[in-house]
């Protein structure tokens, strides 16, 4: 580590803050843009609200952007701008299928008014988050209530009375008219959990254990951890009949703990028992079954029940798209159900096209490449593991998701970040929005000078000594 | 850790390349083939709100697209629907047949012939009308055509085909029964859902376009090809003799069911004219010519004239005509007079009368005259195409003889089976047939097929009756149902 250390201490990052927010207008004109273009696509006008949906958007990317000016300058420029264009994308999205659904006659829908609101939220956690945490390593005080409280939170749902199940998984809780995932914000905690542990028992987890065909293994008795994530990972599979979340949890989990012990040893492992939950969860689970014999013949499960009809009808709408998409207005994008949820990539592909959906992915892969790049340069390792952890996240969330909607892998409900519409998803992803943001911060900020100049000598000890 | 978080970022890497992979596959690879699916409402929904092209037939169209004030933009018109229901096709919600389905990229305008007009009505922001299909058909016949089967008594399942023998333009094709697909585009779908349950239910098939997809034992107009097989092998000429005689027992065989007879038409006892023996359409005779010339010989003259091929692209699925392939003597025996294994659509017979018309050259059938604009300025054009030489000009020669005979009943005084073709003051060539099925409680099946005028010939048309109610089986014969009809569709090409 002396060496990096040096090299940051000879490279001073500069702020870019000018950069974020000429990157932030360019993030507007496409929230904005597609906004106008829904109006002028579906309905033949620019929109008549235009003027305040883009001057609130505006003062959103402001606020964040003022925030991050004042208590994280050294924050990585690309990361909110990148937010915003995803954020504004997907409420246009949304909007344009609340105009469909009223078009088919159906109730007037609000789901965009609703997912401003929620972005709003969303933005003013993410100021809390950015003034309240003002040194991410703080939060290693809590390891250990962060996972109690996450293990809570995903057992909630199964609680009678608070629990919903909705659309066959149980993964929601209801409190009055409103219903909230707690999956997602018990993934902020696990992440945070996780770094915490690992940062402290990487040493002993890294212990060398028996050398298999030149691999290390683990030993028997460091097992425990990843086998009492996998087990979580079952019972979310299990009991609450959600696919994607156990997959999210237990891929997360292995990730951080590769990067930890820095041992592919763990991955091994990890699959090993990755692929015994999923053989064994087709032989007993008659919805894992159900979902990868859609995945290998949609087309064979097109009007059964439960069948393919939406999965199918994605790939149609995005065959459909093809290069360029059909334009706003153009396609028909409701005729896949929860258009606006899950299968939001499915409306961007048909009124898109090719280059919208390539857009959207570049967009993810920007902002994981720019989390694991604050991952690299940060100087501590529950940051480093942390900002991993995230990007991770974030990584195998977009995957598991656009993956199942376009066939790649088989089809688990998990939401699009910042895309899809839901609450409690867009909310906790600005949060994780907030915590890169910090880690970066603390990564690209120059180390005070705390050894005379003087001596070249004492310098380099210095760096030694000093623990940041 | 940062040699495991690069590792992290190459395989996050490798995880966002793989969506961008996957979506190029379904959007650019495979977006056509989810276009196309059966399953897929909205390009049908898209087509629905989108003018579609005309199929003309005589500069009038037979379907149209026309505004429409519900839910959808148009819609789809047949003006006459039964007569034209097997060319056309339908365009349903749920699926589109004939025409409308092969030719279903120029009709909704995304065939490349259009590119231009696709173009100028993006530049001038129009909604563009597809292109128009102008067909080979000529009304008058398919009048005719159709005229004549339904004015047959009963409930019949019937078919006729005509063709421009110098071209292999179809001028004719009709089928009974026939449904309106009118029901079946409408915007009513649990409508158009019941309609579509019926036709598909229906014991007599009526969404089957009996002229291309019903192959039957085409019976003695059969023996067209085998007489082709004959003269071409040199041994025998059109004014020569042929065996003949009463009846016929077929090799390797003994009593009844190998015996060959002539149903009490005048056969001779041992040579009589080839004129008298397709003229009355002696079984003895071509029995024995088939047997004669073998099997190898009689497949490969039939293969000549078009079966065992698939030659329509225009319109499908055409069912395919066959001769067995290594049949023995006995077998060769029945296969010349077209019994046995020998299936033929009547769209194939009247290639054989097509191609022995146009000196022996067989021509590819099209139904597509052109693809025009929608300003109905011709695009594409189709070039006639020939397949094969089926005979000589001579052997064709000879055979038009023989047919004409068969007509006129020149040989002997006696009048010939297919005189019921005959036109007055046109030389008409025929040829009779009457099929049997092979089922004792299945009537036989009755065929005729002709061209005229036989100097010049402008048109070969086949008729086909599978069945027909009205009639006693006893009076199903070629000549006497299928000549009349015939003769009506030549009529309307001619005059």
């Amino acid at each position: 580590m002396s060496q990096q250390q040096g090299f940051v201490m000879g490279f001073v990052h500069r702020r870019r803050r000018g950069a974020e927010l000429f990157l932030l207008v360019l993030a507007l004109a496409v929230g904005v843009g597609a906004y106008a273009a829904v109006g002028i696509g579906v309905e033949g006008k620019v929109p008549a609200d235009i003027v305040g949906y883009g001057s609130w958007l505006a003062a959103l990317s402001v606020v964040g952007h003022v925030t991050v000016r004042l208590v994280a300058p050294y924050a990585d420029p690309v990361l909110l701008p990148v937010v915003v264009a995803l954020n504004g994308l997907g409420l246009a999205v949304i909007h344009r299928l609340d105009l469909a659904y009223e078009d088919a006659g159906r109730a007037a829908h609000t789901f965009a008014r609703q997912q401003l609101t929620w972005m709003t939220l969303g933005v003013v956690l993410f100021v809390v988050t950015l003034v309240v945490l003002r040194d991410h390593r703080v939060l290693t005080r809590f390891t250990y209530t962060s996972g109690l409280a996450a293990i809570l939170l995903l057992l909630l749902p199964m609680v009678p009375g608070v629990g919903k199940t909705i659309n066959g998984a149980k993964i929601w809780i209801g409190v009055g008219p409103f219903s909230f995932q707690p999956g997602e914000l018990a993934k902020v905690l696990l992440v945070v959990a996780f770094a915490g542990y690992l940062v402290l028992h990487r040493d002993a987890l890294a212990l060398a254990g028996r050398r298999v065909a030149g691999i290390d293994l683990p030993r028997g008795r460091d097992l425990g951890p990843i086998l009492a994530m996998w087990l979580v990972s079952l019972g979310i599979l299990i009991f609450q009949r959600d696919l994607g979340s156990s997959l999210l949890f237990f891929g997360l989990f292995l990730v951080m703990l590769y990067v930890a012990t820095e041992r592919a040893g763990w991955l091994v492992v990890g699959v090993l028992l990755f692929l015994a939950g999923a053989a064994g969860s087709y032989q007993f689970l008659g919805h894992v079954q159900n979902r990868v014999n859609i995945w290998l013949d949609p087309m064979g499960y097109y009007d059964k029940t439960p069948g393919s009809f939406q999965l199918v009808e994605g790939l149609f709408g995005m065959a459909w798209g093809g290069l360029i998409g059909r334009g706003f207005g153009g396609g028909s994008p409701d005729r896949v159900p929860y258009a606006n949820s899950d299968f939001i990539i499915s409306s961007i592909g048909e009124e898109l096209g090719l280059t919208g959906v390539m857009a959207v992915v570049l967009c993810y892969g920007l902002i994981v490449e720019r989390a694991l790049r604050a991952a690299l340069i940060c100087r501590d390792g529950f940051g480093k593991l942390m900002a991993t952890g995230l990007a991770a996240v974030l990584a195998l969330q977009v995957f598991v998701v656009i993956g199942g909607v376009t066939k790649l892998i088989p089809l688990t409900g998990l939401t699009t970040p910042f895309l899809s519409y839901g609450g409690s998803s867009l909310v906790a992803n600005w949060v994780i929005a907030a915590l890169l943001l910090r880690i970066s911060d603390q990564a690209r900020r120059p180390v005070p000078d705390l050894s005379p100049v003087e001596d070249e000598q004492a310098d380099e000890q210095a760096t030694q000594v000093v623990r940041l | 850790m940062n040699k495991p978080i690069r590792t992290i970022s190459l395989f996050c890497l490798l995880l966002f390349l793989a969506l961008m992979v996957n979506a190029t596959y379904l959007q650019y690879w495979k977006a056509d083939s989810y276009d196309k699916n059966g399953l897929n409402r909205r390009v049908i929904e898209a087509a629905y709100s989108q003018q579609r092209g005309a199929i003309l037939v005589d500069g009038e169209p037979v379907a149209e697209s026309v505004e429409s004030d519900d839910d959808y933009d148009f819609q789809r018109v047949y003006e006459e629907p039964f007569k034209y229901a097997h060319e056309t096709g339908y365009f349903s919600f749920y699926d589109q047949t004939g025409i409308e389905r092969s030719q279903n990229d120029v009709l909704s305008g995304d065939d490349d012939v259009l590119f231009v007009n696709k173009l100028v009505d993006l530049l001038s922001n129009k909604s563009g009308k597809g292109g128009n299909v102008v067909l080979t058909l000529d009304g008058k016949a398919q009048d005719a055509a159709y005229q004549g089967l339904d004015d047959l008594p009963g409930d019949v399942e019937a078919s006729v085909v005509a063709i421009q023998p110098s071209t292999g333009k179809i001028l004719a094709m009709a089928s009974l029964p026939t449904f309106d697909p009118n029901k079946l585009a409408s915007h009513d779908f649990s409508a158009v859902k019941e309609d579509y349950d019926r036709l598909q239910g229906a014991e007599d098939e009526p969404l089957l376009n009996r002229a291309i997809q019903t192959t039957l034992p085409p019976g003695s107009t059969f023996k067209l090809v085998t007489a082709a097989a004959a003269l071409e092998s040199g041994k025998y000429t059109a004014d020569g003799d042929v065996p003949g005689g009463p009846s016929y027992q077929l090799p390797q065989t003994s009593g009844d069911t190998g015996l060959i007879d002539n149903e009490g038409r005048s056969c001779g006892t041992d040579k009589i004219p080839f004129e008298q023996a397709l003229a009355q359409s002696c079984n003895t005779t071509f029995a024995r010519l088939g047997v004669e010339l073998g099997g190898d010989a009689l497949k490969e003259q039939a293969d000549k004239f078009g079966f065992d091929q698939r030659y329509l692209t225009d319109i499908g699925p055409q069912a395919v005509s066959t001769f067995p392939s290594d049949a023995t003597e006995p077998e060769a025996g029945q296969s010349g007079i077209g019994q046995f294994d020998v299936r033929a659509t009547p769209l194939q017979m009247a290639m054989v009368a097509a191609a022995i018309a146009n000196q022996g050259k067989l021509m590819k059938p099209y139904l597509v005259d052109s693809i025009q604009s929608p300003e109905l300025e011709t695009l594409k054009q189709t070039e006639p195409e020939e397949i094969d030489e089926a005979v000589s000009p001579e052997t064709a020669d000879g055979l038009t003889q023989l047919m004409v005979a068969t007509v006129e009943g020149t040989a002997n005084g006696v009048p010939g089976t297919a005189g019921p073709a005959a036109i007055p003051g046109v030389t008409v060539a025929g040829k009779t047939g009457t099929a049997q099925s092979g089922n004792p409680d299945v009537p036989p099946y009755a065929w005729f097929v002709s061209f005229a005028p036989a100097q010049d010939p402008e048109v070969a048309v086949a008729v086909m009756i599978q069945k027909i109610d009205g009639v006693d089986r006893g009076e199903i014969a070629g000549g006497l149902l299928g000549g009349p009809i015939a003769k009506a569709v030549m009529e309307a090409v001619i005059k």
